[in-house]
């Protein structure tokens, strides 16, 4: 095989210097039973030109955002990667490492992630960022037991419904054998969290009050007002972001209160790739970070005073603490920390507020053209968004996602679809923008609007 | 001592090394006003931030870098050059099983219907996804043999979680999710980790002389109260578990499961279907056995395979194949829910597709060749190194430090040392029952002159450790960086408020 080296000569000489007659004797000791000396089910060994035609095949078969106008979002935005992003993330020397437990030959790689938690650290104005989560449902995940940790003895995670269906689904999944109940709090009228609700369900036994900002209806919601609710009663707040973008134009959440933020960060130069990798954050206050889950990089010198990164405080990882680590998260998302870092160097402080500033332009131009259309449309909730919102459908928003379609028009995300439970949402269809839409496709989608019967 | 041994490397560093200029970060050298971007003209009306957010509203990211692209692109081409990495050299991490990573994977993940895929696009318009992830399942139950595999957990410690998680949702199912998961000393740090997040107390088992699982203890343990045995095969002594079978029959007979740690299934991928040891639940690392690169540190995918007893458990969605269209399936009552967002590591799962593709049938080899290289090893390294436990090796063997500790050197710095020779060292960190361990998997992506060349480098330094142990525990001499002083790092980093300069560029 041709990732194999050895011919088969040089097999036999390796056998013959370990000693054995065959390469069967060297799996002796697996019983007899259970080795298999004919080969398994599958097809026979293919070439390059095989394999590379019959994975373009199925590729085909997808819609592409390429090729498709796309208003899909709800967690994932499609936003623009630099082209040298992907080329210099299949460097080999990027590509084929392992995690940086040797600092001496790993330098490449824990610079980039000590950039990474300098990044998000900036973006989320809080102190200290770690090294990645896998993504945002995980990395929600992960701070709530960390403010679990951090406030010890309290059972109950007071959750937005404006966060995420679907990290509100994993929250309840990791949660199911801890003794912690959840108690979801309904958005009010104007999309945000219903204020009265909020702070009706914290109290003394509250670990952490959390909240998503913009949440999954695109309503940006009131850090402060999340935190207030949460410190009142000794809680720890918690703030979830899966646009990243939006922290160039809004302030971040260590900001306003919030104690620990976490959650995608995947805009930065990801390819949605149908849903992962991505790339998850999470970001604490100073006096936390003792408490952080996963890895940590650290910056010192060298004996002769270089500059030197190195992983750091890993006493609280699972390879030593075993049971009693803060997680078990050891493979994270290194690569695609290194590509949102790549990303957000090149945007930088100027290419971040512009991009941002795109996003919101074209997410307002679009809001303005379903206000304007006499038809059965309307721009569901009153409350502030970013690059995305919801729009109520009069006709069943499966009618209108299919007249998109014959337009090449990828609609946007039913909240049905995430959301199965929520009766009140059933006629909404989420929208989103980045700045790769361009304003011809928003005006086809309107048109698309336009075209059913007032 | 070896007649063949390698000369030292020079203690100078290589000229390539200095002009790598290890830098600093691009935080280090803000450029005021320069800009890597430019985006379209706006096309529709300019919004006012400012006005729509009133008090909310950050008018910039103060402190974010300033550069051009060719900055950019020079400051991480220049660190990437700083990495040892598969490309270059064998790559001895044990139990990390760094096989090459062939490109064709990375080619097929970049095909733009896979790559611009989002994942709320229509099931319909989904379909080439949905296919592939379909097509890989059936492969690794091929493979594996059992009923179902979900591909949905985003690494090898998350696949644990999710298998734990099944295990206590079927044990509930049946009226008591029982209290303890029994774990071998030997076992990854994640085992214990994972089974104590879905609620499990850890109660570990001690190795037998032979390194293996202690029956008698297993079945001192093995009451009522036991979920399931969590257990590693090889373990990670590289050393196959001769009484598997013995060992799922107590296990069954206690109604506990038996979960399997596929991170070796490098040493048995074709050879051995978990399902007939009668493994119950088993997760695999697309980023060890299936190639997919490690990428510094991820992403990697811990897909589950599980017997029909913890089908109904599965997260959600699954896909299936209804006629000729594959859909996803969110209606399985008995769930334990969602691991992630969206379906799982889905550009992991094209490129772990790509090589069982390549491979077919002819995967045993891979089995073969890396249990061959590394017995190899053993062999060429048996006379220099001590062996604590001498049972056969399969994909990984593991060394220790004692002969050279008594000349006052440890593994560090031998694996230290290593690097001056131009390969990654060895893992250190475990199995924790061999002090001064020093794994070595070697893959079987390896040549036999690369082999040699690793044996001969590690048999140079055993001489070293005799006849200039300061030069090994000075070392690395080459590499970019010296060795550094962990601890006084740590003691930084942990000092309140001292994030400054220590864990993120200084806020300015």
């Amino acid at each position: 095989m041709r990732y194999i080296p050895h011919s088969p000569e040089e097999q036999a000489v390796l056998l013959s210097a370990v000693g054995v007659r065959s390469v069967d004797e060297l799996f002796a000791t697996v019983p007899k039973e259970v080795l298999r000396h004919e080969p398994p089910a599958l097809p026979p060994p293919a070439s390059e030109i095989e394999v590379r035609r019959a994975m373009a095949a199925m590729a085909a078969r997808n819609a592409n955002l390429s090729e498709w106008t796309s208003l899909l979002g709800a967690g994932l935005y499609a936003h623009h990667t630099p082209a040298f992003v992907p080329q210099l993330l299949t460097r080999g020397e990027f590509l084929t490492a392992y995690t940086p437990y040797q600092p001496e030959v790993s330098q490449g790689t824990l610079t980039a992630i000590w950039e990474f938690q300098s990044h998000v650290a900036l973006l989320t104005e809080l102190d200290v960022a770690n090294a990645s989560m896998y993504e945002g449902a995980s990395a929600f995940v992960e701070a709530v037991l960390m403010a679990e940790r951090l406030t010890k003895k309290r059972t109950k995670v007071v959750v937005s419904k404006g966060v995420h269906p679907e990290y509100r689904r994993c929250l309840k999944t990791y949660l199911a054998n801890f003794p912690f109940t959840i108690v979801e709090v309904p958005v009010g009228e104007g999309g945000a969290t219903d204020r009265a609700a909020l702070e009706k369900a914290v109290d003394e036994t509250t670990i952490a009050v959390a909240v998503q900002s913009p949440n999954v209806l695109g309503v940006v919601e009131s850090w402060a007002a999340a935190a207030d609710a949460a410190h009142g009663r000794g809680a720890l707040a918690i703030g979830v972001v899966n646009e990243m973008f939006s922290l160039a134009v809004l302030k971040g959440p260590g900001a306003l209160g919030i104690d620990i933020a976490a959650g995608e960060a995947a805009s930065f130069g990801v390819p949605p790739s149908f849903g992962g990798p991505l790339v998850g954050f999470l970001a604490c206050r100073d006096a936390m970070k003792r408490q952080i889950p996963g890895r940590l990089v650290g910056r010192t010198t060298d004996a002769n005073g270089k500059t030197a990164f190195c992983l750091t405080l890993s006493t609280r990882e699972q390879h030593i603490r075993r049971e009693k680590a803060t997680s078990n998260i050891c493979t994270n998302q290194g690569l695609f920390a290194l590509a949102a870092t790549m990303t957000l160097s090149v945007l930088g402080r100027q290419g971040l507020r512009e991009t941002a500033l795109q996003c919101l332009s074209k997410a307002e131009y679009l809001k303005a053209g379903v206000r304007a259309i006499p038809g059965p449309f309307s721009v569901a909730f009153s409350g502030r968004t970013f690059n995305e919102f919801a729009i109520h459908c009069g006709p069943p928003v499966g009618d209108v996602l299919a007249r998109c379609e014959e337009k090449k028009i990828l609609g946007g995300v039913p909240l049905a679809r995430i959301a199965p439970e929520e009766e009140g949402w059933r006629d909404l269809l989420l929208v989103a923008v980045t700045e790769r839409t361009p304003r011809e496709g928003l005006d086809a989608f309107l048109d698309v609007l336009r075209s059913f019967p007032s | 001592m070896s007649e063949t041994m390698t000369p030292a490397p020079p203690l100078t560093a290589d000229p390539a090394l200095d002009r790598r200029r290890p830098s600093a970060s691009l935080f280090d050298a803000p450029r005021p006003g320069r800009k890597g971007v430019l985006l379209p003209p706006l096309d529709v009306p300019a919004a006012d931030p400012a006005a729509l957010f009133g008090a909310a509203h950050r008018p910039e990211v103060s402190g974010e870098v300033e550069a051009s692209e060719v900055d950019v692109v020079r400051h991480f081409t220049r660190i990437s050059q700083l990495n040892f990495a598969i490309d270059t050299a064998l790559y001895s991490l044990g139990s990390c099983t760094m096989k090459h990573n062939p490109r064709l994977n990375e080619e097929t993940a970049r095909l733009a219907g896979f790559l611009d895929a989002h994942p709320y696009a229509p099931e319909h318009l989904s379909q080439g996804s949905l296919e592939l992830m379909w097509r890989l399942e059936e492969a690794l139950k091929v493979l594996t043999g059992f009923a179902r595999v979900t591909l949905q957990p985003s690494a090898g410690a998350n696949g644990e979680l999710t298998s734990a998680l099944m295990i206590r949702a079927a044990h509930a199912a049946r009226g008591n999710p029982r209290r303890h998961v029994l774990v071998p000393d030997s076992a990854h740090g994640t085992n214990p980790a994972s089974a104590h997040f879905a609620g499990y107390e850890v109660v570990e088992i001690h190795s037998s002389p032979r390194g293996t699982v202690d029956l008698q203890e297993l079945s001192a343990k093995l009451d009522d109260d036991v979920a399931a045995l969590m257990i590693t095969v090889p373990n990670t002594l590289g050393v196959f578990e001769e009484e598997i079978l013995e060992i799922a029959r107590r296990v069954h007979a206690k109604g506990a499961f038996l979960y399997l740690d596929g991170a070796n299934f490098n040493a048995f991928v074709g050879k051995v279907k978990p399902a007939d040891m009668g493994v119950d639940v088993m997760h695999m690392n697309l980023h060890k056995t299936f190639s997919t690169p490690h990428g510094g540190g991820g992403p990697g995918a811990g897909p589950v395979g599980v017997g029909k007893d913890l089908v109904p458990f599965l997260p959600v969605p699954t896909v299936e194949r209804r006629g000729d269209a594959f859909v996803l399936d969110h209606e399985r009552p008995q769930s334990i829910g969602k691991m992630r967002t969206f379906y799982g590591n889905f550009g992991v799962l094209v490129r772990a597709l790509t090589y069982i593709l390549s491979y077919g049938r002819s995967i045993p080899e891979v089995a073969e060749n890396a249990v061959l290289n590394a017995n190899y090893l053993r062999k060429r390294l048996e006379p220099f190194y001590h062996l604590k436990y001498d049972a056969p090796s399969y994909h990984e063997v593991v060394f220790d430090d004692k002969r050279q500790a008594a000349l006052g050197i440890h593994n560090i710095d031998i694996a230290k040392r290593l690097m001056d020779y131009g390969f990654h060292p060895p893992t250190m960190s475990f199995p924790l029952i061999v002090p001064g361990a020093l794994m070595i998997e070697p893959t079987e992506t390896e040549s036999k002159e690369e082999l040699d060349a690793f044996a001969e480098a590690m048999i140079a330094i055993a001489a070293e450790c005799e006849t200039r142990p300061e030069l090994v525990k000075t070392a690395p001499h080459t590499t970019p960086v010296t060795r550094l002083d962990e601890a006084a790092l740590a003691r930084e980093a942990s000092k309140a408020g001292s994030f400054a300069p220590v864990l993120r560029a200084k806020p300015r």
